[in-house]
C-alpha cells in the first residue's frame, strides 16, 4: 500500500520588542543568568502583568502578513503547570480568543503554488531556562528569558511532505524577518517548531493517529525528523501495529526520535481566563494603522527590483536573502541612482568582505552614503575599478570618506589621452621582445604590456583606455 | 491631653502642633504593648523603624508639608500586602521567611501621604478564612471578648483598630474579609469597587475578587484612607481612575461644614437577606438601623435579590479556581519555604506544598484545581461564572429601585474560637451576605449598628459601582446621629488614650 503523510506545524517565535511582554525588563538574548529579571517576570507574590502594546502590534503585523482575521476582542488565559522554569507556575497565553485566525501562507511546492492554512496565532510569554550542572548533579534556573513575548503560529494539517514543511518555514522566516518582528534564530531559540504528523493510505480522507515531535533546532533537523517519523509510522502500520498518540523528542545526533509522554500522561493545563489583565480591544483604526505601517515584504521587493531596477530574478533573490542587504541595497540605489552598480557591489564585493570577516548581515555596519559616493567615483570614471575595490575595503574596514581617500592618496584615474599615448609608446619601445611575441600570436604578451603601462601610472590609469590605445598602437606596428 | 481615636482628628492635632508624630507613634507602641498579648493582632511589629519614620515625617510636618488628611498618623497593614524590606508572611509557613523587595502601590501612596507603619497584621492563611484561626502565627482574639474570634480574614487589622493599637489599618476583601471582621469587632470598613484600588503588591488569593480597603474607627477615617489609595495605577491593568467627588465630600466631612443630608435617599431592604439562618439579635440591630436611617429622611424600599442563595457556591468555585492558580508559584524553588533536598522534582513540590500550606489552603487549592480540570470545567467553573453574571444583573435591577442596599454583614456576631473551625461548610455559609458584593464587583461599607449578646453588630451598605461616595455619605450621616461607633471594648482603656 502507498501512504501519504499529513502534518501540521506549531511555530513559536520570540518577538523583537525592547522589553518583555508583561514588564519592563530587556528581552536581549544572553546576559548573566537572572540579570534581566524583575519582581513581575520572576513571579514574585503580589506582582501583576501589564501588557506591552508593541508586542500586540507585532502580532497584528504577522497576522496581516499571513492573511488572518484580527480578533477585535482579545482575552488572555492562564495555562497552569508546574515546572521550575515557569516562576508563576502558569503561562499567560490565549486559548479562547487568539489574536489572529483563519489565514494562509502560499508556498512553492512540487505541484506549484500551494496554500498552507493558518489556523490561529496567539500571544504568550516565554519561560526561563534550566541549566544543569553535571559536576554537582544540580540544576539551576535562569529567568532571563521569562516573559519574552512569543507568538505561536498554528497551521492547519496541510503539509504532505518534508519539502513543503521546509518551504513553509523558510517563507515564514523570511516574512518575520522582513516585518522586523523577530530575528528567527533557531540556535538561540527565538524560532522553534513542533510538528504533528500522521500517515494514511493515499486516497483516504480520514486522519491517522498523530504524534507530536519536539526539539528540532534547525530546518534540516525538522526535515529529517519529518522523514524519520513518516517512515517510522508507516513501518509500524505495515507490521500490523497501531500508532500511539504521544509526544516524541527528536535527537539530532542519533538521527532518531524517542517517546516522551503518551496521551494518557498528557498534562491537564486547567486553562481559565487571566483575571489580572483586562480584555484587549483591537479596533479597526488600530488594524489599519498597522496595515499602513506594514513594511514591504521580500516578495514585493523582488518584484520591484526586477520591474523598476531591471535586476535579474537571481540578483533580486540574492539581495532579498537578508533584510539588511535589501535595505542597504535600496538605500544605496536611491542615493546613487545606480541600482545595478549597487546590486553588484553588495552581492560581489561587500558579500565577500563579510564572509572573509565572518560578519553576519545584521551586524554589517557600512555607510550607504559613502558607498554611493564610491559608485559615483567609479561610474564617472574618476577612479578605475581596481582602485574602487581598494577604496571599498577602506570604507569597510576604516569607514573612510572615499572622495577624500582617493584624493589624499592620489588615486584619481589618469585619463589624459596624450599622457597615456606617450606612455604606451615608451613601453612599446622599451619592450620589443613582447611586441614581437604578440605579433607571433602570444596573447599573454598583451597583458604584460598593459601591466607595464599601468605600473608607470602607479595603477591609477583607466585600464579600458590603456587597452584601447595599446591595441591601436600595436596595429600600427 | 486626650488622644482621639479618630485618625482624622489625630492628624488635625498633629497639624496644629498639639502633638507630634513621634509622640503619637510612641503612644501607639505603648498601646500595642498593653493589649497585644491578649489580642494577638500583629505578626510583625516595627517599633524602631516606625520611630525613625516618625522623625522623618515630623520634619516634613514642621516644614509645612502635611498635605494629606492623615499625615503623621500611625497605621498598620495586613500581612498579605507588600512593604519593601518587611516580612510579608500571608499568615503562612510558606511565606514565613519572605521579604518583598518592593512596596504595594497602596503603601507607596500612603507613604507619600505621611503614614507611619507600626505593624503588619494577622490574617487567615493567604486570606482564606473568616476567623483568623487558619493563620500559621496563631489566632487573633476579639477585643470585646478574647474567647471569641475577631473574624477574618482581616481579623488582625480589625482587632488592632478596635483595641486601640492603631488608628487605622489596611485590610483586603475577597468575599467579606474586611467587612465581616469589622462587624465582629465593632469598627468601620470599606470594601471598594473592584478596580477602585490598585492590587499591585497585594499577594493574590482570588484576583477577580480581591480588593484592598481601609478599616478605621469611623467611616470618615476610612474615607480619608480611601481618598489616598484609590485611583489608576499603571502597575495594575484592572485599576481605574478615581471616581469623581470623593475628595470634595471628604473635605467637607473633615471640615464639618455642611450638615450631612440623606433626605430622600432610597435604602433598599432585601427580604432575601433577612430570612432563615440570620441570628435574631443581628436582625433586630440591622432593622433598628433601617429605622434610624428612615428617621434621618431616607425612604425604605423593599427589593429582591433572590439569587443570593447561589452566591456562596459560585464564590467558592471561582475564588478557589483562581487561588489554585495563584498559589501554584509557591513551589520551594524561588523564595519562601522549601522542604529542602529531595529525590526528584515532583517530591520537592509535594513536600514543600504539603508542609508549607495549612489545611484550609490545601482544601481550597484542591477544590479549585478540581473545578478547573478537564471534564469538570463546564459543570463547575463555567456554571460559577454564569451565576456570577446573573447575580450582577440582580444587583443592577435592584439599583433601579434604590440608591443603597442595607443588609446584615454576617448571620451572627463573633463566635467562640474553635467553634466552627472543623465545619468548613458552616464557615463558608457565614459569608452569605458578603460574597455576592465581590462577585458583582460592587462597593460596600460596614459600620457598627448595635449589639447582640454583648457583641457588636455591623450593618452593611452596598452601592452602585464606583459610588463609594453615596455609601460614605449615608454611613457618616448614621454615625453623626448614633454612638455605636464610639463604643469601645473595655480592653481599649489600655490602648491609645
Amino acid at each position: 500500500m502507498r501512504y501519504e503523510m499529513v502534518a501540521g506545524l506549531e511555530t513559536h517565535v520570540e518577538l523583537l520588542t525592547k522589553s518583555k511582554i508583561f514588564c519592563g525588563c530587556s528581552t536581549e538574548f544572553g546576559g548573566e543568568p537572572n540579570t534581566r529579571v524583575c519582581p513581575v517576570c520572576s513571579g514574585m507574590p503580589g506582582t501583576m502583568p501589564v501588557l506591552n502594546r508593541r508586542a500586540v502590534e507585532c502580532a497584528i503585523l504577522v497576522g496581516l502578513a499571513l492573511n488572518c482575521d484580527i480578533t477585535h476582542r482579545n482575552k488572555f488565559d492562564r495555562k497552569n503547570y508546574f515546572y521550575p522554569d515557569l516562576p508563576k507556575a502558569y503561562q499567560i497565553s490565549q486559548l479562547y480568543f487568539p489574536i489572529c485566525r483563519d489565514g494562509y501562507l502560499e508556498i512553492d511546492s512540487s505541484d506549484g503554488v500551494k496554500r498552507i492554512g493558518i489556523h490561529e496565532i496567539h500571544m504568550e510569554e516565554d519561560a526561563g531556562k534550566l541549566i544543569h550542572d553535571p559536576w554537582d548533579d544540580r540544576t539551576f534556573v535562569d529567568f532571563n528569558r521569562c516573559g519574552v513575548p512569543l507568538l505561536e503560529i498554528v497551521t492547519e494539517p496541510d503539509f504532505r511532505s518534508a519539502e513543503e514543511v521546509t518551504a513553509y518555514l523558510e517563507k515564514l522566516r523570511e516574512i518575520l524577518l522582513f516585518l522586523g518582528v523577530s530575528d528567527c534564530k533557531m540556535q538561540e531559540g527565538s524560532m522553534r517548531a513542533d510538528i504533528n504528523i500522521s500517515v494514511r493510505p493515499i486516497g483516504s480522507s480520514e486522519l491517522g493517529t498523530r504524534t507530536e515531535m519536539k526539539n528540532m533546532n534547525s530546518f534540516k533537523a525538522i526535515s529529517r525528523a519529518v522523514e524519520y517519523e513518516t517512515r517510522r509510522q508507516i513501518e509500524v502500520i505495515e507490521a500490523g501495529g497501531a500508532i500511539v498518540q504521544q509526544t516524541r523528542r527528536w535527537d539530532d545526533n542519533k538521527d532518531a526520535s524517542f517517546a516522551m509522554r503518551s496521551k494518557e500522561n498528557a498534562q491537564d493545563y486547567r486553562y481559565f481566563p487571566e483575571p489580572d489583565l483586562l480584555p484587549l480591544h483591537i479596533d479597526d483604526e488600530w488594524i489599519s494603522a498597522a496595515r499602513e505601517a506594514m513594511p514591504e515584504l521580500a516578495e514585493e521587493k523582488r518584484r520591484r527590483y526586477m520591474n523598476d531596477f531591471g535586476l535579474s530574478e537571481y540578483d533580486a533573490r540574492v539581495l532579498t536573502s537578508f533584510r539588511e542587504w535589501a535595505l542597504l541595497f535600496e538605500n544605496i540605489a536611491e542615493l546613487s541612482g545606480q541600482p545595478k552598480e549597487a546590486a553588484n557591489m553588495i552581492m560581489v564585493d561587500i558579500a565577500r568582505l563579510c564572509s572573509e570577516n565572518s560578519i553576519l548581515p545584521e551586524n554589517l555596519k557600512i555607510s550607504p552614503d559613502k558607498i554611493s559616493a564610491l559608485i559615483e567615483l567609479i561610474t564617472t570614471q574618476k577612479i578605475n575599478r581596481t582602485v574602487g575595490k581598494t577604496a571599498l575595503e577602506e570604507i569597510f574596514y576604516r569607514d573612510v570618506d572615499p572622495v577624500k581617500y582617493v584624493e589624499e592618496n592620489e588615486l584619481l584615474a589618469i585619463g589624459d589621452r596624450d599622457e597615456l599615448l606617450a606612455a604606451v609608446k615608451t613601453t612599446l619601445n622599451e619592450c620589443p621582445k613582447s611586441v614581437e611575441d604578440f605579433k607571433n600570436g602570444k596573447q599573454k604578451a598583451f597583458g604584460f604590456l598593459v601591466g607595464q603601462i599601468m605600473r608607470a601610472f602607479g595603477g591609477k590609469a583607466d585600464p579600458k583606455s590603456v587597452n584601447a590605445l595599446l591595441k591601436e598602437e600595436l596595429e600600427k606596428i | 491631653m486626650t488622644i482621639p481615636f479618630s485618625a482624622v482628628e489625630a492628624a488635625k492635632m498633629i497639624k496644629t502642633k498639639k502633638i507630634s508624630a513621634i509622640e503619637l507613634t510612641t503612644e501607639a507602641f505603648s498601646a500595642i504593648k498593653n493589649v497585644e498579648l491578649s489580642v494577638s493582632a500583629c505578626i510583625t511589629t516595627l517599633e524602631n523603624e516606625a520611630l525613625d519614620r516618625a522623625r522623618v515625617v515630623q520634619t516634613r510636618i514642621d516644614a509645612g508639608e502635611a498635605h494629606s488628611p492623615l499625615f503623621g498618623v500611625p497605621m498598620m497593614v495586613k500581612d498579605n500586602i507588600c512593604v519593601k524590606g518587611v516580612a510579608a508572611t500571608c499568615g503562612s509557613k510558606m511565606l514565613g521567611n519572605f521579604t518583598p523587595p518592593y512596596n504595594a502601590s497602596v503603601y507607596e501612596r500612603l507613604l507619600e501621604a505621611g503614614a507611619i507603619l507600626t505593624a503588619k497584621t494577622n490574617l487567615d492563611e493567604f486570606a482564606m478564612g473568616g476567623s483568623t484561626e487558619t493563620s500559621y502565627f496563631g489566632v487573633t482574639k476579639n477585643p470585646w471578648d478574647v474567647t471569641r474570634v475577631a473574624g477574618g480574614s482581616s481579623g488582625g487589622s480589625a482587632a488592632a483598630v478596635a483595641s486601640g493599637e492603631t488608628f487605622y489599618a489596611l485590610g483586603s476583601d475577597t468575599g467579606g474579609s474586611i467587612r465581616q471582621p469589622c462587624s465582629f469587632c465593632g469598627v468601620s470598613g470599606i470594601k471598594p469597587t473592584y478596580g477602585a484600588v490598585s492590587r499591585y503588591g497585594l499577594i493574590a488569593y482570588a484576583s477577580s475578587l480581591d480588593q484592598i480597603g481601609p478599616i478605621g474607627a469611623d467611616i470618615r477615617d476610612c474615607a480619608a484612607v480611601l481618598s489616598i489609595i484609590t485611583g489608576k495605577d499603571p502597575k495594575d491593568s484592572t485599576s481605574v481612575e478615581q471616581s469623581a467627588g470623593l475628595d470634595e465630600d471628604l473635605s467637607s466631612m473633615i471640615a464639618e461644614t455642611d450638615p450631612i443630608d440623606i433626605a430622600g435617599m432610597r435604602v433598599g431592604i432585601p427580604a432575601d437577606y433577612f430570612g432563615d439562618g440570620l441570628d435574631n439579635g443581628v436582625k433586630a440591630a440591622v432593622m433598628n438601623a433601617a429605622k434610624i436611617l428612615e428617621g434621618l429622611g431616607a425612604s425604605l424600599v423593599d427589593i429582591k435579590l433572590p439569587l443570593v442563595k447561589y452566591a456562596v457556591p459560585a464564590y467558592y468555585v471561582i475564588a478557589c479556581a483562581e487561588a489554585s492558580s495563584n498559589l501554584s508559584r509557591y513551589d520551594g524553588v524561588k523564595y519562601g519555604f522549601s522542604s529542602g533536598e529531595t529525590e526528584n522534582l515532583d517530591q520537592l513540590y509535594v513536600n514543600t506544598r504539603g508542609e508549607g500550606f495549612g489545611a484550609e489552603v490545601k482544601r481550597r487549592v484542591m477544590l479549585g484545581s478540581f473545578v478547573l480540570s478537564s471534564g469538570y470545567f463546564d459543570a463547575y467553573y463555567k456554571k460559577g461564572l454564569q451565576a456570577r453574571e446573573l447575580i450582577q444583573r440582580d444587583f443592577f435591577s435592584a439599583f433601579e429601585l434604590c440608591d443603597v442596599i442595607l443588609s446584615p454583614t454576617a448571620p451572627t456576631v463573633a463566635y467562640k474560637i474553635g467553634e466552627n473551625i472543623s465545619d468548613p461548610v458552616k464557615m463558608y455559609l457565614g459569608d452569605i451576605y458578603t460574597v455576592s458584593v465581590n462577585l458583582a464587583g460592587l462597593p460596600a461599607v460596614v459600620i457598627p449598628c448595635g449589639f447582640s449578646d454583648d457583641m457588636p453588630v455591623g450593618m452593611q451598605l452596598t452601592g452602585r459601582r464606583f459610588d463609594e461616595k453615596t455609601l460614605i455619605k449615608t454611613a457618616w450621616a448614621f454615625q453623626k446621629n448614633t454612638d455605636f461607633h464610639v463604643k469601645r471594648p473595655s480592653i481599649w482603656k489600655e490602648g491609645v488614650k
